[in-house]
C-alpha cells in the first residue's frame, strides 16, 4: 500500500474513529481512505469546508472522548495553525499528518518538499513545546502513526507526522501485526470524585488526567490563559504558570518522546543527519562511502521535535564534520549546527524541493568532509 | 422608633444549580443585553428537564463567547469563529449530548460565516443563539456584518459603508429546521423560542437583537441600555409565518420579529448512517477495545 493508505491504516489500529479533512494533494488519499474504511468501524469520516474547520471538528471530537486525526498539506497546514494553537493551549490529543510538497504558498502541489518543518515547531502564535514525528516509508507512516496517537494521549497535545509527497504516494509493503502485538496508550483518566477534580492540576510527571465531556464533571476549556479550574487567570503569573506546564510536561520528557536510528556512529568522522525520504536518499550515500572505505555515519531523525539536543552534543566533538540533507534550504540544519556548537563543522545538502536529494550529492559531501574540504 | 435588622443572607438564585457561582461578577457592561439572553438560556434550558451532563455548551470569540465561562456545563470557549465546526466534531463524537452554541454577530457570521453556511447546509443537530449586538463589543465597538448602513463604529467614525447580512434570513436559506428573531426586551417569546429550539432536531437558530449601551448606543446617539431596548422593542413587528427573505432587520425602518421556520428535515446523521451504515447488520461503538493502555 502507499504511505497514505498506511497512515490512514495505523490511525484505525491505533483507535482512531473521527476524521474532518479538507481534500489536497498530496494528503488526499488519507481522507479518501478514511471515508472508506472509518463507517466500516462505527466511526465518522466528515469532509468540512476547511482545513480551518477540520481542525476545530477533531479538537471537539477528542472532547467528546473518541481519538481523531486529520491530514492535509502545506497551504492546509498554515490554516490549521491556529487551532493547532488551541489545542496546545487546551491539551487535547489529537493527530495531524502533514504530507509535504514544495511551497511557498501553492508551490508545487504533486511534488515533494520538507520546507513546513520549522512551521510545525513554531506555526502557531505564542511559546510552545510540540512534538512531530517524520516517517520515511508506508511501513514507518503506519507504526508512527500510532506512536503519534500514543504520545498525543499520553502528552495530551496535537501530534504532528511530518511525511512528505514521496513518502506518501511510494507503495510498498506494510507488515501490519496482530491486535495484540500493537502497543496503544490511552488518556489517563481522573481518579479524584467530580467535585475534587480539577481539568488542569498535573500529576507529578505534568501530565494532567483528562475527563471527557459528558463524563459529568462538567468542564470548562477555554484557550485563554487559565488555572488549573480551567478559568481564565490573565495576568503574567497565570501566563508563566501555564506555559510553563505546557513547556516542561515535553521538555521534561524528552528522552522518552525522542527517537533516532543511529547506523555506523560508533568509528565515524563524518555523519550525515537527515529526516524523512532525504534519509533513505542519505542512507545509500553512507552506505557507498563505507564500502569506499570512508567512516561515514547516519543519524535518521525519527522524532523532529523535540531535537535531539543531547545525542547531536556528545557526536559532535568525536567527528570532523556532521551534514544535514533536507529538502529546503537549510532549516534542521540551523539546529544542526546550534547543537553541534562549534565542536565540528556542518554543511547543508538541499534542494528547495520538486526532486528528492540524489545519493550522489550526498555522497559528494560526504567525500569532501572526509578531504577536510568543508 | 426602629431597630436595625440583621441583613438576611440572599436566598439563592434559582438558576444557580447552573451558573458558575464562583466566576460571578461576570465582565458584560452595565446595561448589556447578553445578561438577558443567559437568562432565558439557562430558563430554557432548566425548562427542558434534561440531565446537565447531557448538555454541552460551545462559544467563540467576543462578549457573547464568555457564556460559556459561566455556565455549569461542559462547555467550550474555542477560537475566533470556530465554534460551530468545534461543535460538530463535539456533536459527532457524542451524539447523546445536546450541543448549545452561543455566539456574537461577528464571530459567527464575519470570521465564522463559512462555518456557519456549512453546518446549517449539512443540518448538524445544533442549537445556535446569535446574539446580535450590531457591532464588536468586546474589542471596543467595530463595524461588524450587522453594523447597519451608515452607522457609526469606530472603524466607520462617519457611517458604516457596507449594507448589513439579514441572519435569519440567511440560516433559512442555509437550510435550518428552525429559525426565529426577537428583541432582548421581548423575554418571554425568546424564552420559549430557545426552549423549541433546544427541543428541535437538526440546525436550529435564534437571532436575539440586543443593546450595546457602551459602544454602539453610545456612538450612534441612542440613549441608556434602556432607551436602547425600549428603541428596538418599538421598531419590532411581531409577524409569524412569513417567507423568511420578508423578515426585514433594519433599525431605522422595523424589526421584524417571531419564528419564521419550523421544519423537519433529515440531520446530516441521518444521512449518514443511510448511506454508510444501512448495509451493516450492526452499528459499531465508536470506542474501540484499546484497554491495554500503560
Amino acid at each position: 500500500m502507499n504511505g497514505d493508505e498506511a497512515c490512514c491504516e495505523g490511525a484505525l489500529a491505533a483507535g482512531c474513529r473521527f476524521f474532518a479533512g479538507y481534500p489536497i494533494t498530496p494528503a488526499t488519499e488519507i481522507a479518501e481512505s478514511m471515508s472508506r474504511r472509518l463507517p466500516q468501524l462505527g466511526g465518522i469520516f466528515i469532509q468540512m469546508e476547511d482545513e480551518i474547520a477540520s481542525m476545530a471538528a477533531i479538537l471537539g471530537a477528542s472532547w467528546g472522548g473518541v481519538k481523531s486525526m486529520t491530514s492535509t498539506s502545506g497551504p492546509g497546514f498554515s490554516l490549521m495553525m491556529e487551532n493547532i494553537g488551541l489545542g496546545i493551549c487546551t491539551e487535547t490529543p489529537c493527530v495531524v499528518c502533514n504530507v509535504q510538497r514544495g511551497g511557498p504558498s501553492t508551490g508545487l502541489p504533486t511534488l515533494v518538499g520538507q520546507g513546513d518543518v520549522m512551521q510545525a515547531r513554531w506555526g502557531a502564535h505564542g511559546h510552545y513545546e510540540i512534538i512531530a514525528l517524520c516517517p520515511s516509508s508506508p511501513q514507518e507512516m503506519f507504526d508512527m502513526t500510532i506512536r503519534a496517537f500514543n504520545l498525543s494521549e499520553y502528552y495530551r497535545l496535537p501530534v504532528l507526522i511530518m511525511a512528505d509527497e514521496v513518502v506518501g504516494h511510494m507503495n510498498e509493503r506494510v507488515i501490519i501485526p496482530r491486535e495484540d502485538e500493537i502497543e496503544i496508550v490511552n488518556r489517563r483518566k481522573p481518579s479524584v470524585s467530580r467535585e475534587d477534580y480539577q481539568p488542569y492540576e498535573a500529576d507529578d510527571d505534568g501530565i494532567a488526567p483528562m475527563a471527557n465531556c459528558g463524563d459529568g464533571y462538567r468542564i470548562h476549556i477555554t484557550g485563554l490563559t487559565h488555572d488549573e479550574r480551567g478559568y481564565p487567570a490573565m495576568n503574567a503569573e497565570g501566563q508563566e504558570k501555564m506555559v510553563a506546564r505546557l513547556v516542561y510536561k515535553i521538555r521534561n520528557n524528552r528522552e522518552n518522546i525522542i527517537r533516532t536510528k543511529n547506523f555506523h556512529l560508533d568509528d565515524a568522522d563524518v555523519v550525515v543527519v537527515s529526516y524523512g525520504i532525504s534519509a533513505r536518499s542519505s542512507m545509500q550515500a553512507v552506505r557507498h562511502a563505507r564500502n569506499e572505505g570512508m567512516k561515514a555515519g547516519l543519524i535518521k531523525l525519527e522524532t523532529l521535535w523535540p531535537f535531539p539536543e543531547e545525542l547531536i552534543r556528545s557526536v559532535a566533538p568525536q567527528v570532523k564534520a556532521m551534514i544535514m540533507a533536507e529538502i529546503n534550504g537549510g532549516q534542521m540544519a540551523l539546529e544542526l549546527e546550534r547543537c553541534a556548537a562549534g565542536a565540528c563543522s556542518v554543511s547543508l545538502v538541499s534542494n528547495f524541493g520538486g526532486a528528492i536529494i540524489h545519493p550522489g550529492l550526498i555522497y559528494n559531501a560526504i567525500v569532501r568532509a572526509v578531504k577536510g574540504k568543508i | 422608633m426602629t431597630t436595625s435588622k440583621p441583613i438576611k443572607p440572599l436566598p439563592p438564585h434559582p438558576m444557580d444549580s447552573l451558573l458558575r457561582t464562583e466566576r460571578i461578577p461576570h465582565i458584560w457592561c452595565p446595561g448589556c443585553g447578553i445578561g438577558t439572553v443567559f437568562g432565558a438560556v439557562l430558563a430554557a434550558i432548566k425548562n427542558t428537564g434534561w440531565d446537565p451532563n447531557s448538555i454541552a455548551m460551545v462559544s467563540g470569540i467576543g462578549c457573547t463567547g464568555r457564556m460559556a465561562g459561566y455556565i455549569k456545563l461542559d462547555s467550550f470557549h474555542t477560537t475566533h469563529g470556530r465554534a460551530l465546526p468545534f461543535a460538530t466534531g463535539l456533536k459527532l463524537a457524542r451524539p447523546e449530548t445536546k450541543v448549545i452554541v452561543v455566539s456574537g454577530d461577528g464571530d459567527l457570521f464575519a470570521i465564522g460565516g463559512n462555518h456557519f453556511i456549512h453546518a446549517a447546509r449539512r443540518n448538524m443537530d445544533l442549537t445556535v443563539i446569535c446574539v446580535n449586538n450590531l457591532n464588536y463589543g468586546m474589542t471596543g465597538g467595530q463595524q461588524a456584518p450587522s453594523t447597519p448602513l451608515g452607522a457609526k463604529t469606530t472603524t466607520s467614525v462617519s457611517g458604516s459603508p457596507e449594507e448589513p447580512f439579514n441572519f435569519s434570513y440567511l440560516a433559512s436559506a442555509c437550510g435550518a429546521t428552525y429559525v426565529a428573531r426577537w428583541t432582548a426586551m421581548q423575554v418571554r417569546s425568546l424564552r420559549s423560542s430557545i426552549s423549541e429550539a433546544l427541543e428541535k432536531r437538526g440546525f436550529s437558530f435564534v437571532e436575539v437583537i440586543t443593546p450595546c449601551p457602551s459602544s454602539f448606543g453610545r456612538r450612534n446617539r441612542m440613549g441608556s441600555a434602556l432607551e436602547m431596548l425600549k428603541f428596538y422593542q418599538g421598531r419590532s413587528v411581531i409577524r409569524g409565518d412569513i417567507d423568511p427573505k420578508d423578515a426585514v432587520m433594519d433599525i431605522d425602518k422595523e424589526i421584524v420579529v417571531g419564528k419564521f421556520v419550523d421544519i423537519e428535515r433529515p440531520t446530516f446523521m441521518d444521512h449518514y448512517e443511510k448511506f454508510n451504515r444501512s448495509q451493516m447488520p450492526q452499528w459499531r461503538s465508536m470506542h474501540p477495545e484499546t484497554s491495554k493502555g500503560r
